[in-house]
């Protein structure tokens, strides 16, 4: 940790430093990009993955935090603070060029507090329509809902695109362009369209059956989940992560009920840690199996979904019995879980344990194995590892491009360090390798709940924790493993018992960003099954 | 341990009063007994072959995709068969939160529709916004954009809870008047308000 301070000193002796969970670097706008290259390229930096992008109103000044990671640090993370003190016309200098991930992060703290970045190649509003009126996340925003009313008319000039470039002199002037040309062929597909897996819309330009250029427009989902988390309380907001990406919601609980549980330095009673852990492999192997028979309907195969949601009922009622729902189960609280578990928990779980392996070869059998899926998927959606790291595509996605990416394992977290599991890691590199990586993770989420089924402690579920939940002042940010990938919690609070920022890091808004490339010099069906093997769902990225 | 199966009663199953006043509206007006055989052979068959459109949003498209499964299995009623294109479709299953800049879509799917055409809204967030109704860019219920025929709460609703609004559907198309009716919904509106005056002249 300290030699980083002193090279970070070096690049830019301006820089000021805060110890917390992670290092926090403050740097002034004008050394933000030298910095952010020197971090990149220095030997012995090398911070190749660029985590979480928050955009953020302190009022009187706005600022952007960059979460930069090192995975040949051993994955240590540090946060950028960049403070921007101009509020008429804030603006920064935009890194999409060094991670390109940064591309649609910057264009959502775009939309959200009107931050420019100079030099970015496509400053659009990502989840608004791009007439509406103000940008939302300001914490001088009108909500008057007359000034911005359910609209009946398409948006126009959705072609419209900006840049914002400097001169030598410092002074900043925007080239208008546009997102395709005037000769272009641009096919629609969504917003609602059975195989793109809820509203997303792309816009595709093609030549002949090929695709030249995929632009991804977002937002038909967009509820302004951020915006809604500040004028709650802590115990309130919980139910919303629950709501964002459905087939993760264990796990995305468990993530921001440990990063408040971690500011507020509460300690987990053991009963409850177990039951967590338990509940967030069941979450994954459920995810999948729709993962699995989603991808097999988009290809046609009807059958093979109906084998998929089989075992997935058994999850389900696993989850009713002891959460009393199906889906949107609400069971993570801070402190623990909400209720104990039922008596035919272990029961049912052991039985799961014991079908799984055989079911496994049937989806094998059926689908696996079949001469249209092989050539469907292999070889199609080619994502290489060296993209994979700079577009920060973690999850199974991330590891079929042999990509050692799991979060249980680079920030291990509650009880993960105890259990023995194997990273599964391909190196195909297309969309049969991320398919083949949700099978076989399959298995080893059920060589976990194997190793804990026996092993639940008796104890507390939840521990004491006060009827008015405050944090102290300060930020914090939390990873967990979801079931598609690195799902990351961003709190700041100012000590009251609202958060005064809550942004959540969604994993599927990451996989959307690799759609162009992926797709590119493919056919436009095979849109549909790179979709269906990237597995993102709509509202986790719109939020 | 007796495994105890609660259904609902034919009662409860019953009692709503929407559909009440509709069959009393029926009775109030009268038909021609050859029209309204004909209205009964139609509707019978439209309500049991329901074509729904697939749109859905979020979570609660999930729990339609159980319906569609095996274990559910919606076919039992006549609901399997999803299209696509709302030209096929005879209602859309709002399943999820509408937002602005889904508003002008969904509009044009619904007037895409052909006549007779209904509208469920399925789940917290079609009904009234849900838990997102404070947020800046929700519809607050799809019944501000849309006329809705059955609202079914939840978050998301249970597959049982869909099937229910699906059969009060149901129940609410066997009632109906075809001809003159519902197949001339938009003609009737547009008559109307060429001729105000007219108005409550026809049954």
């Amino acid at each position: 940790m300290s030699d980083i301070k002193e090279k970070i000193s070096q690049i830019c002796p301006s820089a000021t430093f805060t110890e917390g969970e992670t290092l926090m670097v403050t740097v002034d706008e004008k050394d933000w990009y030298p910095l952010a290259k020197a971090l990149k390229e220095t030997k012995g930096l090398e911070f190749d993955v660029c985590s979480a992008v928050v955009g953020m109103d302190w009022k009187d000044s706005f600022g952007v935090i960059y979460y930069l990671t090192s995975t040949s640090r051993n994955w240590e993370i540090i946060g950028i603070k960049i403070p921007i003190p101009d509020r008429k016309d804030p603006m920064i200098h935009s890194v999409s060029d060094l991670w390109k991930v940064c591309n649609f992060q910057e264009r959502e703290v775009y939309d959200f507090y009107g931050i420019k970045f100079i030099n970015h190649p496509d400053m659009r509003r990502f989840f608004l329509r791009n007439d509406w009126k103000g940008h939302p996340l300001r914490k001088d925003y009108d909500a008057d809902p007359k000034l911005n009313p359910v609209p009946t008319e398409d948006e126009k000039n959705e072609d419209d695109t900006v840049t914002y470039v400097e001169d030598e002199k410092g002074k900043v002037k925007a080239v208008k362009g546009k997102v395709f040309g005037a000769d272009e062929y641009v096919v629609n597909i969504g917003p609602q369209h059975p195989s793109t897996h809820g509203v997303m819309r792309f816009r595709v330009s093609i030549d002949g059956e090929n695709i030249k250029k995929l632009d991804v427009v977002s937002g038909y989902i967009h509820r302004g989940i951020e915006k809604l988390s500040e004028s709650l309380t802590y115990p309130q907001i919980l139910h919303f992560t629950d709501r964002m990406d459905y087939m993760s919601a264990h796990q995305n609980r468990h993530c921001l009920c440990m990063c408040i549980e971690k500011a507020m330095g509460l300690v987990v009673p053991r009963r409850a840690e177990v039951i967590r852990v338990m509940m967030d492999e069941l979450m994954r192997i459920s995810s999948h199996l729709l993962a699995f028979g989603c991808t097999a309907m988009d290809l046609g195969a009807t059958t093979a979904f109906f084998y998929g949601f089989r075992e997935r009922e058994m999850i389900l009622d696993i989850f009713e019995k002891t959460c009393g729902a199906r889906m949107s189960m609400n069971y993570n609280v801070i402190g623990g879980v909400i209720a104990d578990i039922h008596p035919d928990f272990v029961k049912d779980v052991k039985e799961l344990i014991r079908i799984m392996p055989d079911r496994l070869k049937e989806y094998h059998k059926v689908f696996s194995g079949n001469i249209i899926a092989m050539n469907r998927l292999k070889g199609v959606g080619i994502l290489p590892k060296k993209e994979a790291i700079n577009y920060c595509i973690t999850g199974p996605s991330g590891r079929g491009s042999d990509w050692s990416c799991d979060c249980r394992k680079k920030h291990p977290y509650s009880i993960y360090p105890e259990l023995k599991f194997d990273e599964v890691l391909l190196d195909g590199c297309d969309s049969y390798s991320r398919y083949m990586v949700r099978m076989k993770e399959i298995e080893q989420s059920c060589r976990i709940l194997e190793q804990l089924v026996d092993q639940i402690p008796e104890g507390d579920i939840r521990a004491q924790v006060p009827k008015i939940v405050k944090l102290p002042v300060g930020c914090w940010y939390q990873q967990v493993e979801a079931s598609r990938g690195t799902f990351g919690v961003y709190i700041e609070s100012d000590g009251t018992k609202n958060p005064y920022r809550v942004h959540f890091q969604s994993p599927c808004f990451n996989l959307v960003g690799v759609m162009d490339l992926t797709t590119r010099g493919h056919m436009i069906a095979d849109v549909i099954t790179i979709c269906a093997a990237l597995d993102f769902v709509i509202p986790d990225i719109d939020r | 341990m007796e495994v105890k199966i609660k259904s609902m009663k034919h009662e409860d199953f019953k009692d709503n009063e929407y559909i009440d006043k509709l069959v009393e509206e029926l009775n109030a007006t009268g038909a021609n007994v050859m029209v309204g055989k004909l209205d009964q052979l139609i509707n019978w068959g439209i309500s049991n072959s329901l074509w729904p459109l697939t749109f859905g949003t979020s979570c609660c498209a999930i729990e339609f995709m159980s319906l569609g499964a095996a274990r559910y299995d919606m076919a039992r009623f006549g609901f399997e068969v999803a299209r696509n294109s709302p030209r096929q479709a005879d209602y859309i299953m709002v399943q999820g939160t509408i937002v602005h800049r889904m508003a002008p879509a969904l509009i044009r799917l619904y007037e895409q529709l052909a006549e007779p055409k209904y509208v469920i809204a399925c789940g917290g967030c079609a009904v009234s916004g849900g838990p997102f109704k404070n947020s800046y860019c929700v519809v607050k219920g799809v019944d501000e954009i849309l006329p809705v025929d059955v609202y079914i709460p939840g978050c998301p609703p249970r597959p049982e809870a869909f099937f229910y609004g699906l059969m009060q559907l149901q129940r609410k198309i066997k009632v109906q008047k075809f001809f003159g009716g519902v197949n001339r919904q938009e003609k009737i509106k547009e008559f109307f308000e060429k001729h105000p005056e007219e108005e409550g002249r026809l049954g």
